[in-house]
């Protein structure tokens, strides 16, 4: 295999974000959420005109405004005050408290902070009027924005969870996907006659309509009171392949309440798709459903028929890991050569992942980089000829330098529209992708012949 | 006898009798009474400006923690909008991740290298990544480290270093880094402790930036330009292009860019800065202070110029040529604005039937809220509520309250350069004589009289509103448009109000100049005059009769 090529100091274009980022995201999948950022200001003012540019929605993110002064004596009367300020504007049911570097690195104690709030608030904390608290340490020198979602979703099942019935529930979580993806995933749970309990989900909040009448905290997103009973659900499915083994909040429900863990790669063409049908299938003891049947083998038909278009075509992916890992076992299906699945994470189990889901198919694993930011994947990826790049809009600099089609897929998108709308998952979500995929080479090809053939 | 300032509402018909004192009462109504009494000082109820005696507004102070704010940092204020523009330093950023990639290239800025072999380096995105070992044993190592490699990789004329939240925490002296390294590589190096907790907005960062180029940069370069008329643009952006419009139409009046601040900025216009003779003002809140300071070094006056709006780009162009007392460039000037109007008054009586008494609201940036009022005015709209995001009191009620504003401790965190006349490059403009007859002539320096001057009696002027304050005046108020940026867009919207966004054009413009002014008209036009709210109830939802005659059914 090849070497690694000596790493750079500096991080030059990078290919993940910040850790509270994706905490303020998973705490917008929860329902009457206001996700806070304990810091200074131009933390949630930047996240919120990320994630803005990509859905096109509002995105509030309280933040504590600390100075100078706090981060010299500490942000706690601060925090107190955001959080009373927050309650008497919002009506929030829940108040997502993410830390920035700023507290982290003074050592705000915000797990001590938020008791003491509670305790001043006295009697009015138990008064169902007083949103939940939920706090989780996002400092950003410490992993990406997957790791901070994935906490944040931990920290929700921690100091929420408990068992107070059984259901026949089912507990999802989905990981980092976009607002069509949960849609889907709630109607293949429905057909299935499953009642999914999905954390978090931003399929509303996050992909709303015009609406009559403004609402502050748009509806949807988990309800708090079914995460209260996470506990008493009969299963969970955790997707993801690079997720840590022992600290998701799948682990966490499972070993406090007994609920059985089920962990899938993230279910994105064919085979991974397979496997979650399949555990799907076993929870509720009936076959998929007739409707997701006719849909593989649509799918199929359409592997067979886009095969000529996309054979041996060599193809870069990059973006966050359980996204690629997933689009290198789709790509590997389609006949598409992953010459390089990249990612600014560092989870420990990509390469791993990117092995067990190409194992079937290539003799040799494609190359796999983990930590890796734009420049050093342009500098591998230069030797290897790429011909496709299947990622978020940060690599459009490079398609276009290399003049070679990029597919827009994850997050961030911001040099298209409909980013959010983009289905990646199940039988459905990989049609979309293959029909976007050949599409995109097709154009290719046209763009690329001076006698304008239209007919290909 | 009434006066004039007594008399009833001029804005009566466009706020449908709304009276903006009690819709005051109302804004604060819900905030916990210390909130409210802050907030008091910062929402004020205009008054003509005869009548303005004693009116006050509260601003540049700091937001309350947990009510939204459009508001940024320090960093974002330095290294995006200042330093953000300029295409051939390496920006480094010295901190963990978030800060570079959230200020990393955005359509917003736009540059135009001459050749494709010209430096631009306003793709991409550096940083020192720090992590938990950074953190815990200090970051200068690696600071180091990333400037040399920048340096091998790239070979800049100048790189420069921004620092965020923890470098200021832990310690990390970023300006003995850049001493050190400009003495290792021959090249300018030079840091900005601009931590994002610093000062209440991005208006301390902006200070910090501009300190910083005109300490290490300004001066560095004696060679002059070419040209009879030479400026320097203060605060212009280049968003959506604005500056090349503006360099177009300076260049058709024969008058010469040295340097622009920092719009399609280089490293090279920075250093020769100072060799131009006259220093013009677009955005009076970022760089008032270096205006003043290029005077006291290098005896450049300078005057408030507006390129936003038909009008007062008219009127810009034709207080420079006035500056420059030459009949050759007078006449030129009145010659291109004699060929530039005839299609601005076209498009302009196209839309007016469309838009006339209309209302907008803005809610954006230290000048673009007062700016934008001239090109709603020429269309026949009228402004009903404004406010500056960052913008301190005299950009509200004109320099003339400088002296009477308090220092606070946030302010005084910013420091206040000692600037003294430059042994060899100062050089008086104008001489006293000269002078004495621009005054006589009725022309002005330093002349910035503020945004609420130019505002309609009652008019609400709010300073760094709120989310809710916002949601709050769109019920009440209902305008026509709302004038903020993307964090606002899409809350505005969902609401049945078109937003327009003022920081980056929504990636349309340029508006700035005669083209943009015409842009501008055709934009707003599209955008009150939409008619898709008309389909958010569906047909069935439309006529009841329908649905209640098929319910009987």
């Amino acid at each position: 295999m090849k070497k690694s090529p000596a790493p750079y100091v500096s991080t030059t274009n990078a290919c993940k974000l910040c850790k509270p980022m994706g905490a303020c995201l998973a705490f917008r999948g929860i329902e009457g959420t206001v996700p806070f950022l304990h810091g200074s200001q131009g933390c949630a003012t930047y996240m919120r005109r990320y994630i803005i540019s990509h859905y096109r929605e509002p995105m509030d993110i309280a933040s504590s405004s600390l100075g100078e002064k706090h981060a010299v004596y500490g942000g706690e009367a601060n925090l107190k005050q955001g959080l009373q300020n927050v309650m008497a504007k919002y009506g929030a049911g829940l108040i997502g408290i993410a830390t920035t570097c700023l507290t982290e690195t003074i050592g705000d104690d915000v797990p001590m902070i938020v008791r003491a709030f509670r305790k001043e608030m006295g009697e009015a904390v138990r008064s169902e009027a007083i949103p939940s608290l939920v706090n989780v340490a996002t400092p950003s020198y410490s992993g990406t924005h997957m790791e901070g979602f994935q906490a944040a979703v931990r920290a929700v099942a921690d100091q929420l969870a408990d068992l107070r019935e059984r259901t026949e529930a089912v507990n999802l979580m989905p990981g980092f996907v976009s607002p069509a993806d949960l849609r889907y995933l709630k109607e293949i749970l429905q057909d299935f006659g499953l009642k999914g309990i999905i954390l978090p989900d931003l399929s509303e909040t996050l992909d709303g309509p015009a609406a009559q009448d403004y609402e502050k905290i748009p509806p949807g997103g988990t309800p708090i009171q079914q995460i209260r009973n996470m506990g008493g659900s009969r299963a969970t499915v955790e997707l993801g392949r690079t997720l840590s083994k022992s600290a998701t909040a799948g682990k966490l429900v499972e070993e406090r309440f007994g609920v059985p863990l089920h962990g899938v790669g993230m279910p994105i063409g064919l085979r991974e798709t397979d496997g979650f049908f399949q555990i799907l299938e076993e929870i509720r003891g009936v076959p998929t459903p007739e409707k997701h049947r006719a849909e593989r083998g649509r799918l199929i038909d359409a592997y067979v028929d886009g095969h000529k278009y996309v054979s041996e075509k060599r193809a870069v992916v990059y973006g966050e890991e359980d996204l690629v890992v997933g689009l290198t076992a789709f790509l590997v299906e389609i006949g598409i050569q992953p010459v390089l699945c990249a990612s600014g994470g560092r989870s420990g189990h990509f390469r791993e992942a990117i092995e067990e889901v190409t194992r079937d198919i290539l003799p040799l694993t494609p190359l796999v980089r983990e930590g890796v930011d734009f420049y050093e994947l342009a500098e591998e990826a230069e030797t290897l000829s790429p011909e496709l790049l299947v990622g978020h809009s940060k690599g459009y600099h490079l398609a276009k330098r290399w003049n070679i089609p990029l597919v827009r897929v994850g997050f961030p998108i911001h040099d298209r529209f409909g980013g959010q709308r983009i289905l990646h998952l199940g039988y459905r979500g990989a049609q979309h992708l293959l029909d976007r995929i050949v599409n995109a080479l097709i154009e290719k090809k046209q763009a690329d012949s001076p006698v304008g053939y239209g007919y290909i | 006898m009434s006066s004039i300032c007594e008399e009833k509402l001029n804005l009566e018909e466009e706020t449908e009798g709304v009276d903006p004192e009690v819709l005051k009462k109302e804004l604060l109504e819900k905030y916990p009474t210390k909130v409210a009494r802050k907030r008091a000082k910062q929402i004020v109820v205009n008054k003509l400006a005869s009548c303005s005696e004693g009116l006050e507004i509260g601003a540049n102070v700091r937001t309350t923690p947990g009510i939204i704010t459009q508001r940024g940092c320090t960093y974002a204020g330095c290294k995006g909008v200042i330093l953000g523009p300029t295409r051939d330093i390496v920006n480094i950023t010295h901190g963990p991740i978030g800060c570079g990639f959230y200020s990393w290239l955005t359509r917003r800025n736009q540059t135009r290298p001459p050749t494709e072999n010209d430096e631009n380096f306003m793709t991409y995105c550096f940083s020192t990544d720090m992590q938990d070992k950074d953190i815990v044993f200090g970051g200068e190592k690696k600071l180091k480290a990333a400037i040399q490699e920048a340096y091998d990789l790239f070979k800049p004329k100048a790189i420069s270093i921004f620092s965020t939240c923890p470098v200021g925490l832990i310690g990390d002296d970023v300006h003995a880094v850049a001493r050190e390294m400009r003495e290792a590589l021959g090249i300018n190096v030079f840091g900005f402790s601009c931590e994002g907790y610093k000062g209440v907005s991005q208006s301390a960062g902006h200070h910090i930036a501009n300190n910083g180029i005109f300490t290490h940069v300004v001066g560095l370069d004696d060679s002059v330009k070419e040209g009879k008329y030479k400026i320097n643009l203060l605060g212009e952006y280049n968003i959506g292009g604005d500056a090349f419009e503006i360099d177009r139409v300076l260049e058709k009046c024969g008058i010469t860019v040295v340097s622009t601040f920092s719009g399609n900025s280089t490293y090279d216009q920075f250093a020769n800065a100072h060799t131009a003779d006259l220093n013009t003002v677009m955005c009076h809140r970022s760089i008032n202070y270096v205006a003043e300071m290029m005077e006291e070094k290098f005896g450049i006056p300078w005057i408030k110029i507006n390129f936003i709006g038909a009008e007062a780009t008219a009127k810009s162009l034709r207080k420079i040529a006035h500056y420059f007392q030459d009949q050759e460039l007078s006449d030129r000037v009145e010659a291109v604005i004699a060929e530039e109007m005839p299609e601005i008054l076209k498009v302009r009586e196209e839309v007016r039937p469309r838009c006339q008494g209309k209302t907008a609201m803005l809610f954006v940036g230290g000048s673009r809220a007062h700016h934008y009022q001239e090109l709603f005015k020429e269309m026949g709209m009228k402004t009903i509520s404004a406010g500056y995001e960052f913008a301190h009191r005299d950009d509200y009620e004109g320099r003339k309250v400088l002296p009477t504003i308090k220092v606070d401790a946030d302010s005084r965190n910013i420091e206040e350069l000692e600037v003294t006349p430059d042994p060899e490059r100062f050089r008086p403009r104008k001489s006293p004589e000269e002078l004495e007859r621009l005054a006589q002539e009725g022309f002005e320096f330093k002349d910035y009289e503020g945004m609420m001057r130019d505002m309609d009696n009652q008019a609400l002027v709010i300073d760094d509103i709120s989310q809710y304050e916002t949601e709050k005046l769109l019920e009440i108020y209902k305008p026509s448009i709302f004038c903020a940026g993307i964090k606002e867009k899409y809350v505005v919207q969902k609401q049945g109000i078109p937003l327009k966004q003022l920081h980056s054009y929504d990636y349309g413009g340029p508006y700035a100049g005669f083209k943009g002014a015409v842009n501008f008209y055709q934009e707003i036009d599209r955008m009150v005059n939409s008619k898709v709210w008309n389909s958010l109830k569906a047909p069935w939802q439309k006529s009841p009769e329908l649905s209640a005659k098929y319910a009987c059914d």
